[in-house]
This record gives C-alpha cells, sequence and structure tokens, in this order.
C-alpha cells in the first residue's frame, strides 16, 4: 500500500515527465531483502512448528502412559489394602502421587506446546501475507520501472528513426485508406474476374447457338417480311 | 521466455493465430529491451511488447496530452475510464504525456495468447482513436 502512495506521490510531482525514476534502484534491492528475510523467516517457522508438533505428541503419549500406568498402580493399591498391607499400600500410593506430579508436568508441557505451536501457525500466517505483500510491491516497483525504461528506448528510437510522429487521427485516416485501397483493389481483381469468366460464357453460347444472335442481314429480312405480311 | 524468442516464435505463427494478419516486428535495443510489432497495413500505430519477471506488457500508443481538444479533455477522460472495462482485454492508460491502450499477460502465456492478445490490442487502439476523435484535434 505504502508504495502505490509513493507513485502517487511522484506522477503528482510531475516525475513521469523529466523520465526520472519513480522508485530509487534502492527499493527493488531493499524489496529483494525483504522478500528473502521473510522466505527465511517463513522456512524456520516451519521447522520450528514441526519441532513443536513433535513435542507435543510426544507429551500427549507421554500422559496417556502415565494415565494408565495411574489406574494400574491404583488397581495395585487396592489389592494391598485388600490383603491387609497398608504399609505396601502407602508406598504404591506414594508412587502414584509421583506418578500425578509427573501428569501434571507433562499436561503444562503439552498445554505450552500447544499454544507455541498456535503462536508459530499465526506466525507463518502473517508472514506469508508480508511476503505476498512485498512480492506484489515489488512487482509494481519493477513493472514501473521497466514500462520507464521502455518507454525512453521506445522514444528514442523515435527520434533516431526521423520518423514523422503523425497524430492518431492522422494514423489512423492513414490506416483506413490502406484499408479503403485494399479493399477497392479486392473488388476491382473480383469485377475482372467476374467479367472475363461472363465473356468466357457468352462466347461458348454463341457458338453454340444460344442466347441473345446478333442480328444478321437474313434474320432483319424475315422480321421485315413477317411485319408486312401483318 | 526472451523477448527474441518471442520475436522468432511470432514469426513461426500460423495465419489463423495470426487472426489474418501479418506481423512485422524488429526489437528496439536499450535497457529495456523492447519488440515493436507492426501489423501490416497498420505500421503507423505498432504495438509495443516489454517483458518483467512476472508479466509480459503490450502496449499501443494512441494521442498525446497536445492532441487533445482542451475543452473536451475531461468527458474525453470520463469516457475512456467508462469504456475500460467493456473494451476487450485492454486498459486505458497514459505514461506521461501519452495516452495508451495496454493489456498485461502472464509470462506463462502461449505464444498464441500472445498473438491474440496483439492483434486485440491492435483493434482496440484504431477502434479507441476513431470513437474518441471527437474529442481530439
Amino acid at each position: 500500500m505504502g508504495l502505490l502512495k509513493k507513485i502517487f506521490t511522484a506522477i503528482r510531482g510531475g516525475a513521469t515527465e523529466a523520465g526520472e525514476a519513480f522508485v530509487d534502484a534502492n527499493s527493488i534491492r531493499i524489496l529483494e531483502q525483504e522478500i528473502k528475510d521473510a522466505d527465511n523467516h517463513i522456512t524456520k517457522a516451519k521447522q520450528d512448528l514441526t519441532t513443536v508438533i513433535a513435542k507435543e505428541m510426544a507429551a500427549s503419549r507421554e500422559i496417556e502412559g502415565i494415565t494408565a500406568k495411574i489406574s494400574e498402580y491404583e488397581g495395585y493399591a487396592v489389592s494391598a489394602l485388600d490383603k491387609g498391607d497398608e504399609t505396601l499400600a502407602i508406598e504404591i500410593a506414594e508412587k502414584i502421587a509421583n506418578l500425578e506430579s509427573e501428569l501434571t508436568q507433562q499436561q503444562e508441557a503439552q498445554t505450552s506446546f500447544s499454544a507455541h505451536a498456535d503462536r508459530l501457525r499465526e506466525l507463518v500466517k502473517k508472514t506469508e501475507r508480508t511476503l505476498a505483500e512485498y512480492k506484489r510491491q515489488l512487482t509494481m516497483v519493477k513493472t514501473t520501472d521497466s514500462v520507464q525504461k521502455a518507454t525512453s528506448a521506445i522514444s528514442d528510437s523515435f527520434s533516431n528513426s526521423n520518423s514523422k510522429i503523425m497524430s492518431a487521427t492522422e494514423s489512423l485516416e492513414r490506416i483506413k485508406q490502406k484499408q479503403r485501397e485494399f479493399d477497392d483493389r479486392l473488388q476491382a481483381a473480383e469485377t475482372l474476374d467476374n467479367e472475363s469468366s461472363d465473356t468466357s460464357l457468352e462466347t461458348k453460347m454463341k457458338e453454340a447457338g444460344i442466347g441473345p444472335q446478333t442480328s444478321s442481314a437474313s434474320s432483319v429480312l424475315d422480321r421485315i417480311k413477317a411485319k408486312k405480311g401483318a | 521466455m526472451k523477448i527474441k524468442q518471442i520475436a522468432e516464435q511470432l514469426d513461426k505463427l500460423n495465419v489463423d493465430s495470426r487472426e489474418g494478419f501479418d506481423f512485422e516486428h524488429q526489437i528496439i535495443p536499450g535497457e529495456e529491451e523492447v519488440l515493436q510489432i507492426s501489423l501490416v497495413g497498420r505500421e503507423e500505430i505498432p504495438v509495443y511488447l516489454t517483458l518483467t519477471d512476472t508479466q509480459i506488457l503490450c502496449i499501443s500508443y494512441l494521442w498525446g496530452e497536445n492532441e487533445i481538444k482542451p475543452e473536451s479533455k475531461n468527458e474525453l477522460i470520463e469516457m475512456m475510464l467508462d469504456m475500460n472495462i467493456p473494451m476487450p482485454l485492454s486498459s486505458f492508460s497514459r505514461i506521461g504525456e501519452q495516452y495508451a491502450v495496454f493489456g498485461a499477460l502472464s509470462t506463462n502465456s502461449s505464444i498464441e495468447d500472445i498473438a491474440h492478445e496483439i492483434v486485440t490490442l491492435s483493434d482496440n487502439s484504431l477502434e479507441a482513436i476513431d470513437v474518441m476523435s471527437e474529442f481530439l484535434k
């Protein structure tokens, strides 16, 4: 967003007229570096995320294991009590207490890993948005830059070739004129084609005695005789 | 794809892909290489093609600021805005003092797509000048 504003200001300031760059050459280098950094951040965050997710899974497995052990030892404690072995029951209970504190530790670790993973996911998303924005800006800078350079190359070639620069309407008129000439030539060729095919057909018809016949002396005389008779 | 490759591929296109036109082209050297493409019969208004990392830009110049009737400038610009979307594949723009139509293509475009863009841009530029001529000197 910041970049569009920069270009806006540059255009308003008339930077285009002088052929000045909208964006200094450094901008491209800085943006490219920022893209590289953002890319590195994403890679690093994704690696961290993998590690944290693995740790979270390990903690979950630990929790399952400890939970299973606790219920197992609770069973043993019940058996000891059933046998009236209070001392053994207390020993087992101590073991259970230890397991429970281990469980709490693992649960806390799991919660913390899971929160860390969420933060990393958020970071990856945010960095990806930033990266997309940097890339969009870079496209903008490069396009602007390239159009400016191209424009100056085009106008240089114009002035080098000494070609008379016509106005848009003159150019269009020239193009239309060429199109008309082309159409006229096409039509003339068509007419010529038709005429020559007409002539040859007529010759053939005449030879065969078909179609309007040119009058001959005998046919004229026949006509006069017929009129006189009537 | 490089400018030179586009030029070579344009030469190999069959007449269907060129939509009946013959193309003539030359590379304008410079810091940024430009391919100037003329449709035979329309040499006065060529299409200029440039390449960046992300896109292929095709540009045709229309008229200069000095060709606009001063009293019609507002109407002309409004008309260009209104016509921007209906005009197929191209958009109006201004580069410095020159008004232009342009189209941008992905660098992955096929040579047929590029040829279609060139012909469409040429058609659009002629038509734009034709309909806007009342605003021009």
